[in-house]
């Protein structure tokens, strides 16, 4: 769903470290030890099935590392699984002067723009929704909630339509605005979540200081719901970065293309040239990774109670 | 946004009332998320009932798309396919990503960080994966087929299909198994140390205790599922291009076909209307069943 639709692709995510301080506070998930050792003895049948998994997700992105590291006039004759003896980053060169950066300074404004708007538009809103608790915000809410299912595959006729109308094709701000759209509903529903462990006591005490819905959203839920918020602004950068269909059809010049879709344009360029391609596929992948490791712990928070209601 | 909202709460209002939000703090976002999202729902209707090149103007032409739509046969394929390709997703995502993520709320050190490489696939985009996948299943110059004869699998009706079921469910797994990883953190455990002193065996307390438990979570889990398959379009588009012939054609990509190929836009809507009908139900059936609807924190009951 990119919608939602958006939300069930691609975010990443990871599970919360036990070790590391868990994401929704340590004592509840310490009271968890696993049905296995709580009878001593490992569970060989579920090992081996993790094993099995940690080959099918382990050896393409292997394989995937060590072709990019392959002198090209060597691959054909290399072994998949074999590192190389000269390794090279060679094809990285290559993959970057095919125009690589453009393409990741592009999806960078994009993504910047459409975490901004997300987050501006759904703080307000959740925090409408959580505290004023009339008619009103409820059916807001479900609005929100139905948007959720709205798969992009559907809608993406109508919204060339509006962006043409709008005067908008082929620039980032076609891409921009019905991304952060898409975004909207998962994010509500993150931060409401969030914002619904505010205890009234503290709205309370806001108020008995005379504090405005102004004043007690930027003094109060603002700094409160950070950890709701981080999530938000992650899960709508993952789905700027890697959003492929509106920029495929709301684009078109080059100099309005983003690194999804460099590298599908890529894919026919390197057509023999296996590591470039590849190369390039690494590379776009590194922003997000390091928005990922940084922000890892909220993001995970946020998924999970997504799924665990 | 916010100037308008200082006004509307006087500071000295009744007590309680005091600093909540008016209405208008969720008017940027609604009316934001109406002119991209909601009206592109109406529009869509209404487009499939024009000709429409993508150039000029829509023109009004009736019901024409609808009866082409009802007597295409490439549609018809699509739409088996769509629920082919949803069935056999969730049969092969549902089971693995419940096990794994069961697997992966256990404390134990290996397991943590056994996970964390599990999830490598959903940093990726979607793009990314597709060529990932496609160089690596390529007969000539793929990693696989430089081994030695290595079959053409996106060349084959079945086989190409097959491929969109493994690489997409690839690609959505950790997902779901971070989902369940969730819902099984959320079991109380005094259930499976009541389990323990009935003598309940391993399994036992996996069939009677964890599935049970989990159900919410199945549910949101496979509502995802469904509608996230309306949208392995652009996986599609990469690896195969709906082909070979139209043996992968999903109803989203004879969408995207007929609508930015072909410049159809109005028999593309009229597609695309198919597609608004699912995901309505689906997100009606999301709010009914699965309690995302339900006003309470995330974390109650963790």
């Amino acid at each position: 769903m990119t919608g939602m639709s958006q939300m069930a692709p691609e975010h990443g995510t990871e599970p919360a470290t036990p070790t590391a301080p868990a994401p929704s506070g340590a004592p509840p998930s310490r009271t968890r030890p696993a049905r296995g050792s709580s009878r001593r003895r490992p569970n060989l049948l579920a090992g081996a099935g993790a094993f099995l998994w940690l080959l099918v997700v382990g050896v393409p992105l292997y394989t995937l590392l060590v072709a990019t590291l392959q002198r090209s006039e060597n691959y054909m004759a290399s072994n998949p699984l074999v590192p190389p003896a000269e390794p090279t980053l060679d094809n990285y060169v290559t993959a970057i002067e095919s125009g690589l950066l453009g393409f990741v300074w592009n999806t960078l404004l994009v993504t910047v723009a459409v975490v901004a708007l997300v987050v501006a538009l759904t703080t307000t809103t959740a925090f409408a929704i959580v505290r004023a608790r009339t008619r009103w915000t409820t059916g807001v809410f479900r609005v929100f909630l139905i948007g959720l299912a709205i798969p992009l595959q559907a809608v993406v006729v109508p919204v060339y339509l509006i962006i043409v109308e709008l005067g908008l094709y082929d620039s980032l701000m076609a891409i921009v605005l019905p991304t952060a759209a898409f975004a909207l509903p998962v994010c509500v529903l993150i931060l409401t979540g969030s914002m619904r462990d505010i205890s009234d006591e503290l709205y309370e005490a806001m108020a008995l200081d005379g504090a405005g819905s102004v004043r007690t959203f930027v003094q109060l839920v603002l700094p409160m719901s950070r950890p709701g918020i981080s999530t938000v602004g992650v899960y709508a950068a993952i789905q700027a970065w890697n959003g492929f269909l509106f920029p495929l059809v709301l684009t078109q010049s080059e100099e309005n293309r983003l690194i999804t879709l460099g590298l599908y344009e890529f894919q026919g360029q390197f057509r023999v040239d296996i590591p470039g391609l590849l190369a390039a596929v690494v590379l776009s992948a590194v922003p997000i990774l390091i928005v990922y490791l940084i922000a890892r712990r909220s993001l995970v928070a946020g998924l999970m109670g997504v799924g665990g209601k | 946004m916010s100037v308008t909202a200082t006004r509307r709460t006087p500071p000295e209002s009744s007590g309680s009332r005091v600093g909540r939000p008016g209405a208008v703090w969720t008017l940027p976002a609604l009316l934001f998320f109406g002119v991209f999202a909601v009206l592109p729902m109406g529009l869509v209707g209404y487009l499939s009932l024009t000709a429409w090149d993508g150039l000029g103007s829509p023109s009004f032409v009736g019901a024409r798309n609808w009866e082409r739509l009802l007597g295409d046969p490439v549609m018809h394929q699509a739409m088996g396919l769509s629920v082919a390709l949803t069935t056999l997703s969730w049969l092969v995502q549902t089971p693995i990503s419940l096990l794994l993520g069961v697997w992966a709320s256990g404390p134990q050190r290996n397991r943590a960080i056994l996970s964390a490489i599990f999830f490598v696939p959903l940093l990726l985009s979607t793009a990314a994966i597709a060529i990932l996948w496609r160089a690596l299943l390529q007969p000539d110059f793929g990693p696989l087929g430089r081994l030695g004869a290595f079959p053409d699998l996106l060349g084959g009706s079945t086989t190409a299909f097959l491929v969109i079921v493994f690489v997409t469910a690839w690609q959505f797994i950790p997902l779901h198994t971070l989902l369940y990883q969730g819902g099984a953190r959320q079991i109380p455990v005094s259930l499976y140390q009541a389990a323990e002193i009935d003598g309940a065996s391993r399994f036992g307390a996996f069939w009677h205790i964890t599935l049970p438990q989990l159900r919410n979570t199945i549910t949101t889990s496979s509502v995802l599922m469904v509608v996230g398959t309306l949208t392995y379009f652009e996986t599609v588009l990469i690896l195969t291009g709906g082909g070979p012939g139209t043996a992968t054609t999903i109803v989203p990509y004879l969408m995207y076909e007929s609508g930015f190929e072909g410049w159809e836009m109005g028999y593309a809507s009229a597609v695309a209307c198919t597609l608004v009908v699912v995901a309505t139900a689906v997100s009606l059936a999301m709010v009914r069943f699965t309690g995302f609807g339900a006003m309470r924190s995330t974390r109650e009951g963790m």
